[in-house]
């Protein structure tokens, strides 16, 4: 902890999200399309020690998540921790959850699903294992990992 | 149970599901030869949505149609249509909906019949989505297997030809094995079953490159087209193409009561002297696409 605080410097405000698997910090912020200059102080760490081996920490100030979001966090790492901190102090920890289905957050990987063509609908996905994440799509029933998803976010 | 459902992917159907559909279809088989007249879809309409051409498919299910009293609408050149004009699949079905009371669907797109099931508030048919799901053509399948043997639990059925492509054949082995069929995968290393299909198989497959290997033990040889453009160098199409041929001398070494399939077209997968001998079944087979799509259609305008 001592090490860590070295590291990377405590936050007033905003989020901090902890335990995310080693190598995917990067991927996280894909995902939340936090890219180029937000207006917000964004810190990670990459390769971590912690009481359970290596992790990802990913610190953004005054800035809070969604739902939807967090949802979003849980496909690719599904491990992270999402602590809100105000003021210092962290007000609020939670556990990121993989939902049973995925709506608008990844589109479908094959090129002839009718959900890649100009209709009016979502994407939308089962998720049929959570570890490994696996989710199928509704539509053409194709099946896609985590690598998948990483490279197919909305 | 059936009334306004629609009948999207094989793998929505229970055991029981699949009882009711082939015992209608049994009761249809008088009408769909012509040797009774039925009016039960006598003011009925339905749609054939042919976004790509099919020819075994659509006019199965205009004549099960017909032979009901009810009447077709629909087309089979969407070029034709305002769907050239960029007209969504959506709008097309919403329309298309309102004319009629039940809709087929065909489509190159996989997941298109389940879109047009949303957009629809009458029953849709999947007749084929891509290299999707093509649920039709699978419940003639089994219907056809159930006709011979009464029961489909323990047979032994070789699936040979190209089972990595042939989109039959995948819905057909998973609802065999959903059934408690035992299954024999017979295919050139290239044209394997893909895993995430075998992954859904109740029981692992066997697994071979040689028809003799399973030749004597089967119940059923459901055989399916190796496509030439499917091998990059076109000698080695020759080669393997002519190992998976059946002819009336393999067969003599098979069980009596084996049957073959194919859901046809067939080139030259099965020769012509198969056509003359007990174990022939295709022109069953593709006659069953009639009497099972009569079923189907009874059962989702809930007339049965």
């Amino acid at each position: 902890m001592e090490e860590r605080t070295l590291k990377i410097q405590k936050i007033k405000n905003g989020i901090v999200i902890d335990h995310i698997p080693c190598g995917m910090a990067l991927k996280v912020l894909k995902i939340l399309n936090i890219e180029g200059d937000i207006g917000s102080t964004v810190s990670l760490v990459m390769h971590v020690k912690s009481r359970m081996g290596w992790k990802d920490v990913v610190k953004i100030e005054d800035r809070y998540l969604e739902e939807k979001e967090i949802d979003k966090i849980a496909l690719i790492a599904p491990t992270a921790t999402v602590n809100v901190i105000e003021n210092y102090e962290v007000v609020k920890k939670h556990k990121v959850h993989i939902p049973d289905e995925i709506k608008g957050i990844v589109r479908c990987m094959n090129p002839r699903c009718i959900t890649n063509q100009k209709e009016p609908i979502v994407p939308e996905f089962r998720v049929v294992s959570k570890d490994p994440v696996i989710i199928k799509c509704k539509y053409c029933e194709r099946e896609m990992s985590s690598e998948d998803i990483i490279e197919n976010i909305i | 149970m059936f009334k306004g459902r629609d009948i999207v992917s094989i793998k929505e159907l229970s055991r029981e599901d699949m009882e009711i559909v082939f015992e209608v279809a049994r009761e249809m088989i008088p009408i769909a030869r012509g040797e009774r007249k039925s009016d039960l879809l006598e003011g009925k309409i339905l749609a054939t949505l042919f976004f790509e051409p099919s020819t075994r498919t659509k006019l199965s299910f205009e004549a099960a149609m017909h032979r009901l009293g009810g009447s077709v609408i629909g087309f089979s050149n969407p070029s034709a249509t305002s769907i050239s004009k960029g007209e969504t699949l959506a709008d097309t079905v919403r329309v298309m909906d309102s004319y009629s009371d039940v809709i087929v669907i065909r489509h190159p797109y996989e997941g298109s019949a389940r879109l047009a099931a949303e957009f629809a508030d009458n029953p849709v048919i999947n007749g084929g989505d891509g290299a999707g799901q093509h649920p039709t053509q699978t419940l003639l399948d089994l219907f056809t297997i159930h006709q011979e043997f009464g029961d489909i639990q323990g047979l032994k059925v070789a699936l040979i030809g190209d089972l990595k492509y042939g989109r039959t054949v995948h819905s057909l082995a998973y609802a065999l094995s959903y059934l408690g069929a035992e299954i024999y995968l017979v295919s050139p290393e290239l044209l394997r079953m893909p895993g995430h299909i075998i992954r859904e198989l109740k029981n692992k497959p066997v697994e071979t490159d040689k028809i003799e290997d399973v030749i004597e033990d089967m119940d059923v040889f459901y055989v399916t087209r190796i496509q030439k453009e499917r091998f990059p160098d076109p000698t080695e199409y020759k080669k393997v193409a002519g190992s998976y041929t059946i002819n009336k001398e393999l067969l003599e070494r098979a069980k009596k009561s084996s049957i073959v399939m194919h859901p046809l077209p067939r080139v030259n997968e099965i020769d012509v002297d198969v056509d003359y001998t007990e174990h022939a079944r295709y022109f069953q087979q593709a006659f069953n696409g009639v009497p099972v799509r009569m079923a189907l259609l009874a059962l989702v305008l809930g007339v049965v």
